[in-house]
């Protein structure tokens, strides 16, 4: 029995990793092949016999999924009970007396694979499973050695796509199920069923209609036989040739735990990984297939120095010279706060605490930003009260206040769907625009863009039980009767076409509604919240404290610290373009792309004296760089990422970096030595211990417990730390199997080449025994400086008048876009939608006078540019939708920051009709 | 010499040329009357005098009706009713012939049950190839509820019913109880796990009962006179009266409602003439293709559901084929075998896979190309369905459509095994002779 874990009570009901100690009254007793074992009433039999060692074989139960008695594979004998009963469908009652290997069961076992294998092609040699197949596994350990079928297999076409990443062949095919039933019930896309029936069953997809789902390379995880292939996987390796190390995905702030599987130093594959907190083994099509851009030849694998004809690769020591060089006159010049650093929410915790002391200690700037005005402010995202992802399958209600969650950070909204359809907790989402979430909604809300605060505050209203008006959120009255748990507010962006103000004031409406109130955040760049908790914000050091708040103790280890806030993205590209700022880090970023006013950042671009590119790719920040300092990225690194959560995970590292780049982090070390400071920082683990140390949030999450906790940890540890699962992982996820239990041991620790080092302290510090349940050994660390809280009052923001005339443009991301992730991986390349569209709602389109697909002239206050228009049911009428991450003219020529929204005037070419005209 | 008696269909042969119209079946049988009647009594008082009746549900399953209306969850609304009109059993018209001709007396007794369990919504799932029994069947609910006796408040009694008529798209496994409840709420019709039972969770995950057409048009008859009154008729357990469909090589095939009790003898030689042209009964199947066969040296053993346990069969859906001495055996087990391949729904593998592997091995068996061990390999592949091949059949499949696959192999063993071993073995035998011809 695992007793390291998590108590059951503070975990959804499927919990999966412990089952409760004896002499809870919610527990059975029965007997398991003679062995008498105790689990919690109601349980499946078939996950009570694997827990207590009693393997049953299954094909079409999955752990995740309601069990649906297909395969029949896993009968087993239960005294008492007519006939053979499905494990995977027998709640376990007390006295049940249950044998899994009686003749009988082994005559069904038999006889299933006999059945399944009829029609099997048995093609294993040249199928993608082979060597890793639940059907080549199962018939080895429980099947015939031989086939009495003599007549003819089932013959399809093999294999034909089912959507541009997905094949199927139905010859492999065994109709499990599992792959229909994730389709309809986990990602809510239910494009995929059967066909046909008896032997003629086949998976089917609609006519005219692809299985085009965000999450279809789930499907291919789960299928337990080779009918279901990747294109991007289909005979790249065989998996016994594969090296598999476990990381955190970093396509979105959700930071999936999966399992990088590479050959010959290329990475060929992704898999999810079952990680009960986070993602429950699910992977968003962006992040299972985004891998490529790793080994693209578009990669900077140099160090680069502009002369006259252009970039040229040089040496290290010559190009960090040069950038310490560039930095040291022009702090000599015009003072520390002439320098100014952009970007760090794509890179590790490690790469941001290096840099934040960089910048903070060592050069003495605090003109510091990892959002581009994309975001929040830090003090709302680094002090509000958090929640964790699991608090949305707990919480009295949730409230979605910002993006469309399927397009930003998928597999949050798959957690989100899940509380919502499948735990019955009511979510109320309120959005300019339909999402992918609204048809799960409990209830849907609409708001002008920029004004949501009248809507919020009937939500709030009806949250704290007053009776409202509106007919739209009447439904929530009945569903909140009798919830108990906190309000969880997911909380991010709605549109970048207006600045947070009035999302942040929405927020503050919700945190003072009484009673316990928690933040998710959905900001969606990688490890942005790594790097606000680390001190890439103005005004902040690393460890959610505040430069006042924090100044004795960080410069214990710093020996200084800015005297005054400085700048945030705005204020920074702002001096950048009127010269108060000289030079420009960009740290992974683009201010081009990334930021929503691309004039404004044009113009930083242009003025600044200096440009220093710390990137993997030659985006558009690089063309600008004098100097170019290539840096390596996901899957080249080990280090840490914290997600939205604040969850500190591990990064694996996995392939030998391209060319000569280095870490992010050890190029900040590189030029504070060059800079008169020597962090003394020779490995990542160095830097996590010094983050443990030094960053007040991140007390006792050092090298040691990270390498340990499976699912990493939740900051601060101190309100977290009965959460911590221990347990070595390496090879998880490559199986079809779920996870093993937790051992009671911590299992033997992975270790990566890069970890030879031993950490420094191996003596078992307080984190040791932080999860050992009856331990009264040492508490977990608390914070030596009293956190940062946001003080949840923000002033309402302006008002703007209707204008009858104008479309208010909303402008967020979708999962696919021009961004490097796509546009250097060729499966997700094929399926991005490059060009800008101006989406509006049916009506105004016929308004207009023109077709779906003709270019129209859409003006702001700020630019005027020509996009095609397309009708969209999701667009409220008055208001227009722009993609933001599209190359070429598109939403960020149109905003303007200082404006409190953007109106856009559209006008068919040529003259003629316009919007209300 | 056996006489019908005659109870469901009393009325439908008294006036052949209009005993579906509203008119014919108010004036001359009293229809409604018997729902007036029952909307006088208390819903539980219905409940007891069906189980009094010993009604035992006329689909295939012989389960006690009124039995199974007392396991509805007490205070868990709302409740469905849903009927099974979705008559797919080969050699099975008795449903077939109630739609077409009695339609009122299902409504009424529809409107009776509903009542009894105070469902609301009532659904009957007719089979999509009932063309003339639909349009009868939906002409007899609009004259219902044109006429008071469905809809709001009925009778001034206060109860209300709705009730849907649902065809169905052309699948025999529509007509297993679950998959019936799965094709009503727009899935594919596969029969999903039990328990949760529909009684506790069936339709929409509601409480719901679900009843043979016949068991509903034998409602009415039994709150007009009574539990014991139908107690009194029949035999054993075996209560009432049930219309039998008799097919294949008799003189006059058709439904005979019978007494039960009375002799195989009795409905096959008595009422349908015997086997057609004076020629030998080689063997019969008493309840419908699923049911294990039986031979003429049963044919005096009474028509008792029990009994027929007894002998390792059933009288199922009450159709009874009867084949005679021309007959070969092999060929009616692989045409039964072509049909489950074809119905199989594919959600269970021993039946997906295993239906259409016995198909194949029965059709080289039946055409000279059988090898000499192919029934004892039938029977052992047929143990992965139905472990012990012994009925009542254990099963290794979700609903009973995978035992059916392998029921009349059992028979063609029990009763014919030597005859056929020593065919395969001649087949065999001959082919190898011809191979060598023609080498």
């Amino acid at each position: 029995m695992t007793t390291n874990a998590v108590p059951m009570s503070q975990w959804p009901s499927d919990h999966r990793y412990t089952i409760p100690v004896a002499g809870d009254q919610d527990v059975v007793t029965l007997t398991i092949d003679d062995k008498v074992v105790q689990a919690p009433r109601g349980e499946l039999l078939i996950k009570v016999a694997q827990e207590h060692g009693s393997y049953i074989p299954r094909f079409c139960y999955h752990e995740r999924m309601k069990p649906v008695g297909m395969c029949r594979m896993c009968l087993v004998e239960v005294e008492g009970m007519r006939g053979l009963q499905i494990s995977c469908a027998t709640p376990v009652v007390d006295g049940m007396i249950v044998r899994t290997q009686a003749p009988a069961v082994k005559q069904a076992q038999d006889g299933v694979l006999e059945f399944l294998l009829i029609n099997h092609p048995l093609d294993c040699p040249v199928c993608d499973r082979g060597g890793e197949c639940p059907l080549q596994d199962q018939t080895l350990a429980f099947g015939p050695g031989e086939s009495r079928y003599v007549e003819e297999k089932r013959h399809f076409e093999k294999p034909i796509p089912i959507s541009d990443l997905v094949l199927l062949d139905r010859e492999r095919c065994i109709q499990c199920g599992r792959c229909t039933r994730f389709a309809a019930e986990i990602a809510g896309d239910a494009l995929i069923d059967f066909g046909g029936r008896g032997g003629a069953t086949e998976v089917i997809t609609y006519p005219e209609q692809p299985f085009d789902s965000y999450f279809s390379g789930n499907v291919v995880q789960i299928c337990p036989v080779g009918a279901l292939t990747a294109q991007a996987y289909r005979f790249k390796a065989r998996p016994w040739d594969l090296d598999v190390a476990e990381t955190s995905c970093q396509t979105c702030s959700v930071g999936c735990r999966s399992s990088v599987d590479s050959t010959s130093n290329r990475i060929v594959r992704l898999l999810g990984v079952d990680s009960e907190p986070v993602n429950h083994g699910w992977l968003c099509d962006k992040g299972r297939y985004g891998y490529d851009w790793v080994h693209s030849d578009a990669r900077l694998r140099a160090p680069a120095v502009r002369t006259g004809g252009g970039l040229a690769d040089t040496s290290w020591p010559e190009a960090l010279d040069a950038a310490a060089d560039v930095i040291r006159r022009a702090v000599d010049a015009h003072g520390p706060a002439s320098v100014a650093v952009l970007g760090g929410a794509r890179g590790t915790n490690e790469d941001a605490y290096a840099w934040a002391r960089l910048a903070k200690g060592v050069i003495g700037t605090d003109h510091i930003d990892a959002q581009l005005a994309d975001g929040l402010p830090a003090e709302v995202v680094v002090g509000m009260p958090r929640a964790t992802i699991a608090d949305l399958d707990r919480a009295r209600a949730i409230v979605v206040l910002g993006p469309d969650l399927k397009e930003t950070v998928p597999v949050l909204a798959l957690r989100a769907r899940r509380a919502a359809v499948d735990l019955g907790v009511p979510l109320v989402e309120i959005s300019p625009v339909d999402t992918g979430l609204t048809r799960d909604a409990s209830v849907s809300v609409r708001h002008r863009p920029g004004a949501p605060g009248d809507v919020v505050q009937e939500v709030v209203d009806v949250l704290g039980g007053v009776t409202t008006r509106r007919g739209d959120l009447s439904p929530l009255v009945p569903a909140l009767e009798g919830r108990e748990g906190p309000v969880v507010v997911v909380l991010g962006r709605p549109s970048l076409a207006e600045p947070s103000d009035a999302t942040v004031h929405a927020a503050s409406l919700l945190a003072n509604l009484t009673g316990d109130v928690r933040f998710l955040s959905a900001l969606p760049a990688a490890n942005v919240h790594g790097a606000l908790d680390l001190g890439l914000a103005p005004g902040f050091l690393p460890g959610r404290v505040d430069l006042d708040a924090g100044r004795a103790h960080v410069e214990a280890t710093w020996g200084a610290v800015p005297a005054e806030p400085g700048l945030d993205a705005t204020g920074i590209l702002r001096g950048a373009a009127d010269g108060a700022i000289k030079v420009l880090v960009l740290l992974g970023c683009d201010p081009l792309a990334d930021f929503p006013d691309r004039s404004l950042a044009v113009a930083a671009l242009t003025n600044v004296e200096h440009v220093i590119s710390v990137a993997a790719f030659p985006d558009g920040g690089v063309a600008y760089a004098d100097l170019v300092l290539a840096r390596t990225m996901w899957g080249e690194e080990s280090g840490s990422t914290t997600n939205l959560e604040g969850r500190v995970m591990r990064l694996g590292r996995k392939v030998t970096p391209e060319g000569t780049t280095m870490e992010a982090w050890r190029i900040a070390g590189e030029l504070a030595a060059r800079l008169g400071t020597d962090f003394d920082l020779e490995t990542v683990e160095e830097v996590q211990d010094e983050i443990a140390r030094v960053a007040p949030a991140f007390a006792g999450v050092d090298a040691r417990l990270l390498r340990r906790a499976r699912d990493g940890v939740v900051l601060p540890l101190a309100e977290h730390a009965d959460e911590i699962v221990f347990g070595a992982v390496a090879g998880a996820g490559v199986s079809w199997e779920p996870i093993p239990p937790a051992p009671a041991e911590p299992a033997p620790e992975e270790v990566t080449p890069e970890e030879t080092t031993p950490p420094a302290d191996e003596a078992p510090g307080p984190a040791e025994d932080l999860a050992t349940p009856d331990a009264a050994g040492p508490a977990a660390p608390v914070p030596p400086v009293a956190l940062f809280a946001w003080d949840t009052s923000a002033p309402a923001p302006t008002v703007v008048p209707e204008d009858a005339y104008s479309l208010r443009l909303v402008a967020a991301p979708t999962l696919y876009g021009s961004d490097p992730v796509c546009a250097a991986s060729p499966p997700l390349a094929r399926l991005a939608d490059d060009e800008s569209t101006l989406l509006v709602h049916p009506r105004t389109i016929d308004g207009l006078g023109v077709g779906p697909g003709d270019l129209v002239r859409v003006s702001s206050a700020t630019a005027a540019i020509e996009l095609p228009v397309r009708p969209d049911g999701r667009v409220p009428e008055g208001t227009a939708l722009v993609a933001t991450n599209r190359s070429g003219a598109g939403a960020f020529d149109l905003v303007d920051v200082s404006d409190p929204l953007t109106e856009l005037r559209v006008e068919t070419i040529g003259g003629g009709s316009g919007v209300g005209a | 010499m056996a006489e019908e008696t005659r109870l469901v269909t009393k009325f439908l042969r008294e006036r052949p040329d209009d005993s579906w119209t509203f008119e014919a079946a108010r004036t001359h049988n009293a229809a409604y009357t018997a729902l007036e009647r029952a909307l006088t009594m208390e819903p539980a008082t219905i409940v007891e005098e069906v189980q009094t009746s010993g009604l035992r549900g006329r689909g295939g399953a012989g389960f006690g009706a009124g039995q199974k209306w007392s396991f509805l969850p007490k205070d868990v609304f709302p409740r469905y009713l849903a009927v099974n009109a979705d008559e797919g059993e080969p050699s099975t018209f008795k449903d077939h012939m109630l739609l077409e001709r009695d339609p009122h007396q299902i409504v009424e007794g529809v409107a009776i049950t509903a009542f009894a369990i105070q469902a609301h919504h009532a659904f009957i799932y007719i089979r999509g190839e009932f063309g003339l029994g639909a349009e009868r069947l939906e002409q007899a609910v609009a004259d219902a509820y044109a006429n008071g006796f469905l809809g709001k408040d009925i009778l001034g009694s206060g109860f209300d019913l709705e009730l849907i008529i649902h065809r169905g798209a052309g699948c025999y496994i529509a007509g297993d109880e679950t998959g019936l409840l799965s094709s009503l709420e727009g899935e594919r019709a596969m029969p999903r796990i039990k328990p949760p039972f529909p009684a506790v969770q069936g339709l929409y995950a509601a409480p719901t009962v679900v009843n043979n057409v016949e068991t509903l048009s034998t409602i009415p008859h039994i709150v007009r006179n009574g539990g014991e009154w139908y107690a009194g008729m029949g035999v054993n357990k075996s209560t009432g009266t049930r219309i039998f469909s008799v097919s294949g090589m008799v003189e006059k095939p058709g439904n005979y409602e019978v007494e039960l009790g009375i002799t195989f003898r009795d409905l096959i030689e008595g009422l349908a003439g015997g086997v057609r042209g004076g020629k030998q009964m080689k063997f019969f199947i008493p309840g419908g293709a699923s049911a294990p066969w039986l031979l003429p040296e049963h044919l005096d053993e009474p028509l008792d559901m029990d009994r027929a346990s007894e002998l390792r069969t059933m009288l199922g859906s009450g159709a009874i084929m009867v084949f005679d001495e021309t007959v070969d055996p092999l060929l009616v087990s692989w045409r039964l075998a072509k049909f489950y391949a074809h119905e199989s729904c594919g959600k269970c593998t021993p039946c997906r896979e295993g239906s259409g592997w016995i198909e194949k091995i029965l059709y080289r068996m039946a055409n000279g190309l059988g090898r000499p061990d192919d029934l004892d390999l039938l029977l052992d592949m047929g143990q992965n369905i139905v472990p012990g091949l012994n009925a009542p059949f254990a099963q290794t499949t979700i609903c009973a459509l995978g035992p059916s696959t392998m029921s009349h192999v059992v028979s063609l063993d029990r009763w014919f095994g030597d005859e056929i071993r020593a065919r395969l073995a001649a087949d065999h035998a001959r082919r190898a002779t011809l191979q060598v011809a023609s080498a």
